[in-house]
């Protein structure tokens, strides 16, 4: 039997650099960094005080109060990108097909905002003023659970954590379950609101972040040779996959196929990257798409903007694809939006499937100076018009686990 | 309407996301106003919150309509 192939018919994000695809894929194009300096709370004794965020997120266009109130913000992000991408598929929920469709939005940390909040309250308060809803609001499966109460659906219902892989693999899961007919559709993606005090003290701890703090807008420059650390951002970004002939059944709008996924760990070192694991989840992700090297155009890298993270990946990219790997635009949108940890994956490969759909490279913004050691085409500064038959997209994660998707023109 | 129902009023309409003309005082909270058995230990705890007291689980348990609320809180409001 073929394998059942899975396209993408809906998208929707909250990200730095806009709410909704459309304000946030123009601002994208125009270069448009939506990094600031942190307002979300004090951050004057931190060493990295600048930060990916959301601006302007009224919950109550997604949810009622009530509800929303129950929620850590990383759950009304992910509600509110699944919304966009449910309404944009255009799938109407029935008897018929609810049980064929599933939820797969997963979130690296969860609702660290909640729980530092809760451990304040017990602190003062003691364990009687722990709310009832601080487990249901803060727990990572919490997007997918309350998405399918909201709309009735059915199907699979998954979250998965896998540090800054997550939205990757919450997507190539999701895929996975449809081509293996567990579902039809799947609502797929990452969330995350990472901008809390110990999320933003721990990775700063770790050295991890850029402190570039007097210039919040340029702090993310992946392959720049003065990167200095990533930049925490927040958001989410969610598709609609299905099922192809289901799609062209009900005549939905089609922004790409899915046509590889690939993983692999590095087995290596909890937070340092390594070549060969990065490398091998490319090449898996093309095995499994059935493709050569020479047929991919485009990569939305995970791109952080860390010396090390950086570096390794162009290395990664040069093994896997070869001497074809100077003939790719390798793109980081991360030099906008920073670094959405557990939500990068779902905003990246909704970013990916519209530079296929609209042939455009968004540009990678702070490349002054390009490092040396980082010597391949990273669409600096400009967006670029391009011919995009396939696209990549990469992301790694702590702990040593990557993911990559293959998106294709349809 | 006393100063207490109307603060037990405004609680209930604010934790149930209820309209303040549905939140009578027969208003059962399970059966009228659509609450859960979670909604129902938030309201608790936001009415204790409001009144500034201590309202122990089995003196809780017993408070399922907005009257029995106001009851409470006026005949153990210092």
């Amino acid at each position: 039997m073929s394998k059942r192939r899975v396209v993408v018919t809906g998208l929707g994000v909250v990200s730095p650099v806009g709410i909704g695809v459309q304000s946030s894929w123009t601002n994208l194009v125009a270069g448009q960094s939506g990094i600031t300096n942190i307002t979300k709370f004090d951050a004057s004794a931190f060493a990295s005080r600048v930060a990916g965020e959301v601006k302007g997120f009224d919950v109550s266009q997604y949810l009622p109060a009530k509800e929303a109130r129950r929620m850590d913000i990383f759950i009304q992000y992910g509600m509110a990108a699944a919304i966009e991408a449910v309404k944009d598929s255009g799938i109407v929920v029935t008897e018929e097909n609810a049980e064929r469709i599933g939820v797969s939005i997963g979130s690296g940390i969860g609702g660290l905002q909640l729980i530092e909040d809760t451990d304040a309250i017990y602190q003062e308060s003691g364990p009687r003023k722990i709310s009832p809803f601080f487990i249901p609001g803060t727990i990572i499966n919490m997007i997918s659970g309350n998405l399918s109460i909201m709309y009735g659906f059915k199907g699979p219902n998954v979250a998965i954590v896998t540090a800054c892989t997550t939205g990757t693999h919450s997507i190539g899961d999701a895929a996975r379950m449809i081509e293996y007919g567990d579902a039809d559709m799947m609502v797929a993606g990452g969330a995350e609101a990472p901008i809390t005090q110990l999320a933003v003290g721990g990775f700063a701890a770790a050295r991890a972040l850029s402190t570039r703090n007097d210039d919040p807008a340029t702090a993310s420059r992946p392959w720049d040779a003065d990167r200095d650390g990533f930049v925490i951002g927040e958001g989410a970004g969610v598709m609609v996959l299905e099922e192809y002939e289901s799609a062209k059944k009900r005549g939905a709008k089609i922004y790409a196929e899915l046509v590889g996924y690939g993983m692999s760990a590095d087995a290596y070192h909890m937070t340092a990257p390594n070549m060969d694991g990065p490398r091998r989840s490319m090449r898996n992700a093309l095995n499994n798409a059935g493709l050569n090297v020479d047929q991919v155009q485009f990569i939305n890298a995970h791109g952080t903007s860390t010396p090390l993270g950086d570096a390794n990946e162009t290395n990664a990219i040069k093994a896997a694809f070869g001497d074809h790997a100077s003939k790719l635009v390798v793109n980081s949108t991360k030099s906008m939006t920073g670094h959405l940890l557990g939500g990068a994956g779902g905003l990246e490969s909704v970013f990916t499937v519209l530079s296929i759909h609209n042939q455009i490279s968004p540009p990678t913004i702070n490349i002054f100076n390009q490092d040396p050691e980082c010597d391949l085409d990273f669409c600096a500064n400009e967006a670029r018009d391009m011919k995009i038959d396939v696209g990549v997209k990469n992301n790694f994660g702590f702990g040593g686990t990557n993911g990559t998707l293959v998106f294709r023109k349809i | 309407m006393s100063d207490i129902e109307q603060r037990v009023k405004k609680i209930v309409s604010e934790q149930l996301g209820a309209n303040e003309a549905d939140v009578k005082n027969e208003s059962s909270f399970v059966d009228d106003l659509g609450a859960d058995s979670l909604d129902t230990v938030e309201l608790v705890m936001a009415l204790e919150e409001e009144f500034d007291c201590e309202i122990p689980d089995e003196e809780a348990e017993k408070i399922t309509t907005v009257q029995q609320a106001i009851d409470y809180v006026n005949s153990n409001l210092k």
